[in-house]
């Protein structure tokens, strides 16, 4: 193949077929004959079904590139859900000009990342547009989770209640701050890097071991804050966070610092709240430590009946106010 | 980090809080003039320690919220003009303008960057000589030494292409201004950053003229708390003076060489401070030995002059004499997604700070 | 843009040097500054140090807490 895609590599001809099989089709494992449609089997029980395009800039990052984030995202809007992640969609819009090389460093991690989590990417579709007419690379991945009946309550939070506890399964705001870091070309003195990572694998073993999960949702674009007052409004209850127990990496705390941001309201890519049942909370929160993506999980509030609707912080330094929704856009094309 | 945490111990901020909920004796109304206070104030959970009867008021610290309209206009126009850059601090992107702002701008396709610093924008302009880089100069005495100091190493270095437009501002005056304009106040919590750099003498005239109390304190919560207990101390002894409690950084002559540079580029002028009008020698214009980076004098820029949102009472919220849930606007048409005021859109103004932490109080 | 903050001189170039805050590396300039050594802290605003912080006045801030703290549980 060439060095650069040009725009014959989407034309629909020989040149897309080649771009097609020279780059996805064997790394993504997908056999002929080549279909419209993958066609699956799927048992007779509930679909979870999501989709998210990606546009982050820079497309390749400490941690990580815009494939794997695909994959990973994709792969975490299903498992929170409760479901078993299955199937993935991957659409590619290329601009003319965009290095072949990059597009198989980037195709071979979104392969390596589908196989450690267990997914198979089934279908996809690829484009080429003119120079200028889209940044590099925006991938579209769509993800197909089978949801069994049990695990149905999860994603609406009709069973939290006052006295659930949260969990969060690591540090918040590494992958905002690095790709901040990125586009200014700051570097720190340990390195720091996104926390893209695929979460079914713990997620599931919490399910399984465990029927104390209320409600569970993903930390992307305005961080915890964001969640948190989600879940307040969506179940008409008060949450009540300390931040003492909020873990923050240290350089993601001074470039916050300076830079004026809160790092609970920064963009995470591979961290969860988990809202348990008090009772189990603790059992939750052991098998969450017990799995690599989640060896700094904590509990870091409480639902409460006061305030409904809005969260609470209690400061480290023993004040207490309002953790807000984030407003504006901090950061742009952040995943 | 060091000189943060220690700073920020719950159990010496937790005795502060106490002594001061023993020490005050009817009410008190403190006013802050810096918006890095106003923000850490908020941001700690301050106002949660005080007993009932101290009233924290902010005052016109942020430079963004007194940054006029007509300013951000003609950042506009000259970012949309052919060959300019224009290379800001983040804070000023989302302030609204008479019907715009840079944010806006930037996405109608103007070059429009975001800098931390005066010396980036001038390594902009030193990159890209066919560019002429416009570094919009806003902030107190704390920032202009550093606008200084990068003009002077334009001069020195015979750069042609970079230009600020000034609009740095002096605390003083604007201080004088609130007292005499009337609004009740027991004593100030003085700027922190502004003093290392003025030093505490720039304040005496404070408790001289006008025996108020002042104390010069930090950011951290053990400073702020200790600066509120030593403001009821001064009030209850009748002893109202200037007093440093952010000692590990501010002396009473402050950091000489940082005036000096200052005033090598920098004089008095009168400034019009959005909200409260023209302050006398509230503001710093460039001398004219410097007048080859003014962009006022080597652009044409020409805006319409217009009268600011009757309905937006900023200038009363900057003032001290009405809060931000007082403005109609607040919270319904004005919020920090779709500021009207600037007072909504820095994170350090008193409405965007009141909307985070207190709307549905 | 407002916001000062302490920060760790980590190497010095002439009139220029690179602190941490926290970890995090910037850029700052010392004209305003004097006598700054790898290991001083600065304050940082906006890309300049605008003076060193003294070690021995924050620790006698800190020692004069810690005795109101002291003498409250007493």
């Amino acid at each position: 193949m060439s060095e650069n895609i040009s725009l014959s590599h989407g034309g629909g001809g020989r040149q897309t077929l080649d771009l097609i099989q020279g780059i996805f089709t064997k790394r993504f494992g997908m056999k002929d004959p080549m279909t419209d449609s993958a066609i699956l089997a799927v048992p007779s029980a509930m679909i979870a079904f999501t989709t998210d395009s990606y546009v982050i800039d820079p497309i390749f990052f400490p941690g990580g590139n815009i494939g794997k984030l695909a994959i990973c995202g994709t792969v975490n809007d299903l498992a929170v859900s409760g479901a078993d992640p299955k199937y993935i969609a991957a659409a590619f819009i290329i601009e003319e000009g965009f290095g072949t090389s990059d597009l198989e460093k980037i195709a071979s991690s979104m392969a390596d990342q589908a196989e450690a989590a267990g997914v198979k990417i089934v279908t996809g579709d690829t484009k080429v547009v003119e120079k200028g007419q889209c940044d590099g690379l925006f991938i579209t991945t769509t993800g197909v989770g089978i949801l069994r009946e049990e695990y149905a309550h999860i994603s609406s939070a009709i069973r939290v209640r006052p006295g659930d506890r949260l969990i969060i399964n690591g540090s918040s705001g590494n992958h905002a701050v690095t790709i901040l870091a990125s586009r200014r070309n700051l570097t720190f003195d340990a390195p720091l890097i996104s926390d893209c990572a695929a979460l079914n694998h713990m997620i599931r073993k919490v399910l399984d071991n465990n029927d104390g999960v209320h409600f569970m949702r993903d930390l992307t674009r305005g961080g915890l804050a964001a969640v948190l007052n989600e879940l307040a409004v969506m179940t008409g209850r008060g949450i009540t966070v300390e931040e003492d127990s909020v873990p923050v990496d240290e350089p993601v705390r001074g470039l916050c610092e300076i830079l004026g941001f809160d790092p609970l309201a920064m963009a995470n890519e591979g961290k969860v709240i988990v809202v348990a049942a008090p009772g189990e909370a603790d059992k939750i929160l052991n098998i969450m430590r017990s799995c690599p993506e989640g060896k700094d999980s904590s509990i870091i509030g409480i639902v409460t009946d006061e305030r409904p609707g809005r969260v609470v912080l209690n400061s480290s330094t023993g004040g207490t106010r309002f953790l807000d929704m984030p407003s504006g856009i901090q950061l742009p094309r952040i995943c | 980090m060091k000189y943060v945490d220690e700073f920020r111990e719950k159990k010496l901020i937790l005795n502060l809080a106490d002594q001061i909920n023993r020490s005050a004796r009817g009410e008190y109304t403190f006013m802050e003039v810096c918006g890095g206070h106003t923000a850490a104030i908020h941001r700690f959970g301050i106002p949660s320690l005080l007993p009932p009867g101290i009233k924290l008021i902010s005052g016109p610290g942020c430079p963004v919220c007194v940054t006029a309209a007509d300013y951000i206009d003609r950042l506009i126009a000259l970012s949309f003009t052919r060959g300019v850059a224009v290379a800001t601090f983040g804070d000023l992107m989302r302030v609204p303008g008479t019907i715009s702002s840079l944010s806006e701008a930037h996405a109608g396709g103007a070059d429009v960057r975001v800098v931390l610093s005066a010396y980036e924008a001038l390594e902009i302009a030193w990159s890209h000589h066919d560019l002429n880089v416009v570094f919009p100069a806003i902030g107190f005495e704390t920032t202009a030494p550093g606008t200084a100091v990068t003009v002077m190493k334009s001069a020195s270095e015979g750069t042609e292409n970079f230009f600020v437009l000034n609009a740095h501002k002096v605390m003083p005056p604007a201080m004088e201004a609130i007292i005499r304009g009337g609004t009740h106040i027991d004593g100030f919590i003085c700027p922190g950053h502004v003093s290392v750099i003025t030093g505490s003498s720039a304040f005496e005239f404070i408790p001289r003229n006008y025996s108020l109390a002042c104390v010069i304190t930090g950011f951290e919560p053990t400073d702020i708390l200790s600066a509120i207990l030593m403001l009821i101390r001064q009030i209850s002894d009748n002893n109202p003076h200037v007093e440093i409690q952010y000692n590990r950084a501010v002396t009473p002559a402050g950091n000489v060489k940082a005036q000096e540079f200052m005033n090598e580029v920098f004089e008095p002028c009168d400034a019009e401070w959005r909200g409260l009008g023209v302050i006398h020698s509230g503001g710093l214009t460039l001398r004219e030995k410097f007048v080859n980076f003014d962009a006022g004098a080597s652009f044409n820029i020409e805006v319409t002059h217009h009268e600011p949102d009757p309905v937006c009472i900023c200038g009363e919220i900057l003032r001290g004499v009405s809060r931000p849930d007082e403005c109609v606007l607040f919270a319904t048409a004005c919020t920090p997604v779709h500021p009207v005021g600037a007072c909504m859109v820095s994170d350090e103004g008193a409405c965007n700070t009141f909307f985070k932490y207190h709307v549905h109080e | 843009m407002c916001l000062s903050v302490p920060a760790l001189i980590v190497s010095v170039d002439g009139e220029m040097a690179d602190v941490s805050v926290g970890g995090a590396i910037f850029r700052a300039g010392l004209q305003m500054v004097e006598n700054v050594r790898v290991g001083d802290y600065v304050l940082l605003h906006a890309g300049f140090a605008i003076e060193k912080l003294n070690e021995e006045d924050a620790l006698e801030t800190l020692r004069l807490l810690k005795e109101m703290d002291d003498a409250m549980t007493e």
